[in-house]
């Protein structure tokens, strides 16, 4: 069995205050794991060899759910799970209740948390792979080499952001909470996701994520969410995309779209038109996301047809936020 | 470090020391002896080590167990069942014969019970969706579903009692009965090979090439030697014998010493205290390669000045070469009136079982050498094992603990089987040898990727008058059954559909791939895949019904094809006939709207090969039974249950022919010291002949129980008959005696009754040339699909939504168990048609590197996309099956493939004749057909 290395103890802070405290104390040997679904697993690829895991899960506070307010606050804790079965996530937050339901299989999502899927190490089949496997390879620019064998020259990495969520939550316009020995800071998740494989976080090695915030949507607003990939349960986006617009009097506004799975970063599509609902301003929103997504081979899937693939799931998000109305 | 946890299972708080890295599922299997929960691909990505944390189905694989809060409640398989027997579920999975291998059941039934917890009377697409994390292997989930059904029936108080119903004319066959081992494997109890812990026993790892070819310039094992708790390091010096599953290519070592030709080739072995140590020590072994090119491609492994795999071997990098011809091929083809031509392109598959493999071996003081392993071949190992030991076989004893899925990907003798053997000898302590998933992958012995051409003529009236076929195989890098395999790509494709003049010219090349071997419908699914869409072709091109044109070209029963296979009992016609009526094929072939379709395809496969594979006088399969005073029966074969039932079958003939409830027969098999030889699970022969032994010697046994209870009841013995427990005269039912006292009558008339019985090799089968006795079988099974497939003509998937099988198994001993086979061979052909390749590289530097080895990459079907699948049962009554019964385990994989190919061509009208169908291939061949029309419309 492929085991995990033993190089780390295990602690079970109670509080955040404590936890930044442990994280404080051991700086980078330090690792945070809420669910384990991704990290550990990385850890026994040996992309991690942490001396410290902070356990997060006997955090209390970390798993509200409060859709009160104008601002939805959402705990880094909530297991995927809950979070796709919450009747009021799913009523107001339809988008990201689907994205959350189509994470992984029923345990994985059961295990792993909202915080940890925001968090999700980028994935390359040149990384989410064993020791024996990259040694084979001759290692690659993320871990323990020097080239990238997706782009063969770039020095940077172009391992995919593949969180289900990430895409989802930043067309809702959500923020994340960051709390540090510094403060407690407020990110906006665009300003979060930067575009290196490495790491595509701006997450500080003294950081914890600890709650997400969603303003609330407007009653006009319509959400959808579109994931690519080959069997219905267990797989990782080949690709997916979030799409959200104000929808008034049969007049399309404000029209988001983030697709991922492309690379380090979340893709915003720019330009997108405004105007009255139509078939031509779905075509020309979907030719734009074609026009500007282009992924790599940095996931499994032919490259071209995964970019022919980028317009598909966009008239299909059309649809699926329309619903009942597309057929009228 | 390890630390003290408090953990609270089943209801019990156990308190253990336990390191800190170690999972839930190491502590739960190794640490508190809680075995039921399975380890299936290292991380997560299976679900068999599904556990219940608070009621929520957990992946105890990828949660420390340091995680886990000491108020956790956690339930595993162990803890399901109370005091009052079987839970609900676990009473349904057997009774619907979902506990095949079982491996992945503790996990699934888990998933299954959270998911009744919440919801009694759930959907179907919420049983899918629940059981999505729980990946099955061998029953195309089919039987899951209905066992899930059944569970929330019996919770509800609505289930029907259990009734095995047998067949008109018996009391037991037929009957859909329970699994002999089925309790064992609903509770967790079932023993694998990786459940066994000895004392003492010391844990291997094996040190595998990074290269797909390198010559070995030396290993240094020094430093390796010199780590702490490492109590030996194993190189191929120490095992110079080759071996291989075919006695005239012998190629393989159990540890390379002159060159690795794969990436995974095995090169040295490690024992240590435990497998942290024994991996820490692999990183110390210095071996120096002289890296050579690779050889990724069969055409390439063949011209003149390719890389040797194999320096001074005579025939260099080409395997095996087969070329018959039967009839005057080239002048059928001259003179026909339509002549298809078509290239087409297997990718390999792997197996995937979701046990990986594993091996104990032990020697005890007397110098005995136990070897326990995952296989389904003890017979074979056990000779493997005295040939590359140098050890007597009489030294040898080979166990097949409980089996965690095979179809064939254990039929060979293996590196790490002797490695394990040599190393327990050596040191006088057990050791264990546990591959992981990518080992697995690694070890192989898939299926053989084929590039084919055929070339099919017919006449004006659909009559089929040639096939020439070119098929080229490429093999990985050792011979394992290649030579078979090569002759099975032409020999077994001449039924069901017949036709005049036949040539064939196989072509086995070594690659520098893992090597290829048999997998579950060997060596014939490919060249099935391309006949079967020749047919497709055919039928289009002559105007004809696609199922017309195969009857018109049905061999028949009682028949001889044009490679002189005997033909004996033949249900294809009424196969076609099942599959045409259900699929409502004559209203809607060719009619339904674009996007959809219907596809049809056949096969045949042999129940067993005529003759073994040394050669000897000997029964394939042996059995001996024997009766108790105390009314039970014990029945001993060699045969392997590998999930498929074949202890179940012995069982249920055993009862059949005493009068027994099936639960009062005892099987021992597979142990070369208490059962007699079988060959083993491979080639669909067990039922046939291991079913043929057990008849003979259960019917001997009641022969003499029939005349001892004809002398005590006073009646003529032809007037005895037994069944459900008693033996009584057939005129007055009334008088008779239970099986307890008919055994008692036995053995005060005769002494101690037992009996056995063999299977001998027919020698009148096959053809009289060189070469046509391979692909002879004493009975072939028959098998017809239709497919429904949709089109997603934007992505480029398709969506099988429906599959009608009907397959014909002469008699169905358990129809249960035979719906069993049939979808599960329905669910792995799917899966290779649409989603399954063994890809290399990625376009990566090192060419030999197998594409994602773990089943995360390697994509193997879900609960939740898995089709629909309607079995039917087709029984023409083989003259000399037991029974009437033939082989049902492969067969019914062969024509799935082909069926979708044509299914997708009435949807859509573009022909896939390259494996699998990814969706990126489907866009292709639709704008290819885009522009074609364009053009001739221009």
């Amino acid at each position: 069995m492929l085991r995990i290395a033993d190089t780390f103890v295990v602690e079970r802070p109670r509080t955040v205050a404590a936890a930044l405290a442990l994280l404080d104390a051991h700086g980078d040997k330090a690792r945070l794991v809420a669910g384990g679904t991704d990290i550990l697993v990385n850890i026994k690829h040996g992309l991690h060899a942490p001396e410290v895991l902070v356990d997060l899960k006997a955090i209390d506070g970390l798993r509200v759910v409060d859709l009160e307010g104008d601002v939805f606050e959402l705990g880094a804790l909530v297991a995927i799970h809950d979070l796709a079965r919450h009747p009021g996530v799913q009523a107001a937050l339809p988008s990201l209740a689907r994205a959350a339901g189509l994470i992984a299989g029923p345990q994985l999502r059961r295990m792993g948390t909202l915080g940890g899927n925001i968090c999700l190490d980028t994935r390359c089949v040149y990384i989410n792979q064993t020791h024996f496997w990259r040694d084979a390879l001759g290692y690659c620019i993320k871990k323990d080499g020097t080239v990238c064998h997706v782009t063969k020259v770039g020095k940077k990495c172009v391992a995919a952001a593949s969180n289900d969520t990430a895409p989802v939550l930043w067309t809702l316009g959500a923020s994340v909470r960051l709390a540090s020995p510094r403060g407690v800071r407020e990110l906006a998740l665009e300003d979060f996701y930067v575009n290196d494989g490495e790491k595509n976080t701006v997450l500080a090695p003294d950081e914890i994520l600890t709650h997400v915030r969603v303003p609330r949507p407007a009653p006009t607003r319509r959400m959808a969410y579109q994931k690519l990939r080959v069997r219905d349960s267990i797989d990782y986006p080949m690709l997916n995309l979030a799409l959200a617009f104000d929808l008034d009097g049969g007049v399309v506004s404000n029209l988001d779209v983030v697709v991922s799975a492309v690379a380090a970063r979340p893709r915003r599509v720019k330009r997108l038109p405004e105007g009255p609902l139509s078939a031509a301003l779905i075509d020309e929103a979907a030719a734009l996301a074609h026009k500007q997504v282009r992924p790599l081979t940095n996931i499994n899937g032919d490259v071209a047809w995964r970019r022919e693939m980028v317009p598909v799931l966009l008239r299909r998000a059309f649809a699926e936020a329309l619903g009942e109305e597309a057929a009228a | 470090m390890k630390r003290l946890l408090s953990l609270d299972v089943n209801g019990e708080t156990h308190e253990v020391a336990a390191r800190q890295n170690h999972s839930l599922l190491e502590v739960l299997r190794y640490d508190l002896g809680l075995t039921g929960s399975k380890q299936g691909c290292d991380k997560g990505d299976c679900g068999a080590c599904t556990v219940l944390v608070d009621g929520r189905p957990t992946l105890a694989c990828t949660t420390l167990a340091a995680m886990v809060p000491p108020a956790a409640r956690i339930t595993t398989i162990e803890g399901l069942a109370g005091p009052a027997g079987l839970d609900p579920v676990q009473d349904a999975f057997d009774r619907c014969g979902a506990l095949q291998c079982g491996f992945c059941q503790s996990g699934m039934m888990l998933s299954a019970r959270a998911l009744l917890d919440e919801d009694r009377d759930p959907s179907d697409a919420a049983i899918r969706e629940a059981l999505g994390g729980n990946l099955c292997r061998c029953t195309g989930y089919t039987q899951i579903f209905e066992a899930v059904k059944l569970a929330g029936a019996i919770e509800r108080g609505e289930a029907p009692a259990y009734d095995p119903q047998p067949a008109a004319g018996y009391t037991v066959l037929g009957g859909r009965h329970r699994k002999a081992d089925g309790h064992l494997k609903a509770t967790g109890r079932a023993i694998y090979t990786d459940d066994i812990t000895l004392p003492r026993m010391l844990h291997g790892k094996i040190l595998r090439s990074p290269h797909a070819h390198a010559a070995i310039v030396s290993i240094d094992t020094a430093k390796a030697e010199a780590l702490p708790g490492v109590a030996a390091v194993l190189t191929g010096e120490a095992l110079p014998i080759k071996y291989g599953v075919i006695p005239w290519t012998m190629d393989e070592q159990a540890l390379c010493t002159d060159r690795a030709r794969f990436v995974g080739d095995e090169v040295a072995a490690v024992v240590a205290v435990d497998e942290e140590t024994a991996t820490r020590a692999l990183a110390l072994i210095d071996v120096e390669y002289d890296v050579q090119p690779p050889v990724m491609d069969p055409a390439a492994s063949l011209e003149p000045g390719a890389p040797q795999i194999f320096p001074g071997r005579r025939k260099g990098n080409l395997t095996k070469r087969v070329k018959l011809e039967f009839g005057d091929v080239d002048a059928a083809i001259e003179s026909a009136h339509a002549v298809i031509e078509g290239r087409y392109l297997f990718e390999g598959t792997a197996h995937a079982p979701i046990e990986p493999h594993c091996v104990v071996a032990e020697m005890d003081p007397r110098g005995i050498l136990t070897v326990w392993s995952a296989t389904q071949i003890p017979h074979y190992v056990h000779r493997t094992l005295s040939r590359v030991l140098e050890l007597p076989a009489d030294r040898i004893r080979v166990i097949q603990p409980a089996l965690g899925g095979a179809f064939g990907g254990k039929s060979d003798p293996f590196g790490h089987e002797i490695v394990a053997a040599k190393l327990a000898m050596q040191l006088g302590r057990p050791v264990k040898f546990l591959l992981d998933r990518e080992e697995t992958f690694f070890t192989h012995r898939g299926r053989h990727p084929m590039h084919m051409q055929m070339t099919l003529a017919a006449d004006a009236e659909g009559r089929l008058t040639a096939l020439d076929s070119d098929i080229l195989i490429d093999g990985g890098a050792y011979t394992s059954f290649g030579m078979i395999t090569t002759y099975y790509s032409g020999q077994l494709l001449t039924a069901p559909t017949g036709y005049e003049t036949y040539r064939f010219h196989s072509r086995r090349a070594f690659t520098t791939k893992p090597p290829c071997g048999p997998k579950r419908g060997h060596g014939s699914v490919q060249p099935r895949f391309a006949f079967e869409i020749q047919l497709d072709k055919m039928a289009h091109a002559l105007g004809l019904d696609p199922i017309e044109l195969r009857r018109r070209n049905d061999v028949g029963p009682d028949s001889q094809t044009v490679n002189g296979q005997q033909i004996t009992s033949n249900g294809f016609l009424e196969c076609l006939r099942v599959v045409e009526q259900a699929s409502g094929w004559k209203t809607r072939y060719g009619k339904l709207p674009y996007g959809r379709g219907l596809g049809v395809a056949g096969s045949t496969y042999i129940s067993g090969t005529a003759y073994p594979v040394y050669p000897n006088k000997m029964p394939q399969s042996g059995v001996q039974v024997r009766i108790d005073r105390s009314g039970r029966a014990h029945v001993m074969c060699g045969a392997s249950d590998i999930g498929q039932g074949s202890d179940t079958m012995l069982a249920l003939i055993v009862a059949e022919e005493l009068g027994l409830l099936p639960d009062r027969v005892v099987v021992t098999s597979s142990d070369t010291d208490l059962s007699p030889v079988d060959l083993g699970a491979y080639s669909s022969r067990v039922t046939f002949m291991a079913g043929t032994a057990c008849k003979q010697a259960a019917s001997a046994i009641a022969a003499r129980i029939r005349e001892a209870v004809a002398s005590e009841l006073e009646v003529p013995s032809r007037q005895v008959a037994c069944g459900n427990g008693r033996w009584f005269w057939t005129e007055d039912p009334e008088k008779g005696v239970t099986t307890a006292e008919a055994f008692v009558l036995a053995e005060s008339a005769f002494g101690t009754v037992g009996a056995t019985g063999g299977y001998q090799t027919d020698e009148s089968l096959g053809g009289s040339y060189r070469g046509g006795t391979i692909g002879a079988s004493p009975a072939y099974s028959f098998t017809a699909h239709v497919a429904e497939v949709e089109v997603d003509v934007e992505s480029g998937f398709i969506r099988v939504h429906k599959i009608w099988a009907a397959h014909d198994c002469g008699f169905a001993l358990n129809p249960q168990l035979v719906e069993g086979q049939i979808a599960g061979s329905v669910y792995m052909g799917w899966a290779e048609a649409v989603m399954e390749e063994q890809a290399f590289a990625y376009g990566g530097p090192n060419p030999g590197l197998l594409r994602g080895p773990n089943l995360l990459d390697y994509r193997i079907p879900t609960a939740v996309e898995t089709p629909e699948i309607e079995c039917f049962i087709v029984e023409s009554q083989d003259p000399k099956g037991p029974y009437g019964a033939k082989e049902a385990g492969e067969g019914p994989l062969h024509p799935i493939l082909p069926a979708i190919a044509n299914a997708v061509y009435d949807a859509v009208g573009i022909r896939l004749d390259e494996l699998p169908f990814h969706p990126a291939k489907v866009r292709a061949a639709l704008a290819e057909k885009a522009a074609r029309e364009a053009e001739q419309g221009a």
